[in-house]
């Protein structure tokens, strides 16, 4: 999993069907000092309370996210599963 | 998964069996600030994306999900058409 800064919210209204319902946010994967490491990409919010500027933890493994879902079909690859509070590292 | 833009369309007469009438597109990848980021790339539209539109992809195993059938030799998959995006 990955230390990511969510960067804004995308909205699509015509979309995949497992994508009903989910919230999309862009999100910037960080380092360990929480710099930014690497190219922003979308995930879901499985949290459904993770906004704009939060740093949240993201898991970017499809069966993962099938099995979080529990929907063994989706096409989706990362997904955001914790809101973070502090880092110590 | 990662923003993009079509670019273009691909016309491939012979494909892979499972991909017949599948749409192939050019999409430019972009990031968060609408900006080209990466080669362009080909990607099966499962959603009927239309030249220009700013759309959604998903890339790898997830992207054969979205086809019908989904075991298909597939790694980049239109999922989304993105009306806006606040970041």
């Amino acid at each position: 999993m990955n230390l990511c800064k969510v960067l804004g919210t995308v909205v699509a209204s015509h979309k995949h069907p497992a994508f009903q319902a989910l919230k999309l946010l862009i999100v910037q994967p960080l380092d360990e000092k929480q710099r930014a490491l690497g190219k922003s990409f979308i995930a879901v919010d499985h949290t459904s309370c993770a906004g704009k500027g939060d740093t949240v933890l993201v898991m970017r493994e499809g069966n993962g996210v099938r099995q979080l879902l529990k929907n063994p079909k989706a096409p989706i690859r990362s997904i955001i599963v914790g809101v973070v509070d502090a880092v110590d590292a | 998964m990662y923003l993009g833009q079509v670019i273009g369309t691909v016309v491939c007469e012979r494909k892979y069996a499972g991909l017949e009438g599948a749409r192939l597109l050019v999409v430019q990848p972009l990031d968060h600030q609408r900006a080209p980021c990466g080669p362009a790339e080909v990607a099966v539209d499962t959603v009927s994306a239309r030249a220009k539109d700013l759309v959604y992809l998903v890339g790898s195993r997830e992207a054969a999900l979205a086809c019908d059938p989904s075991f298909v030799p597939v790694d980049s998959a239109i999922v989304g058409i993105v009306d806006a995006v606040d970041a």
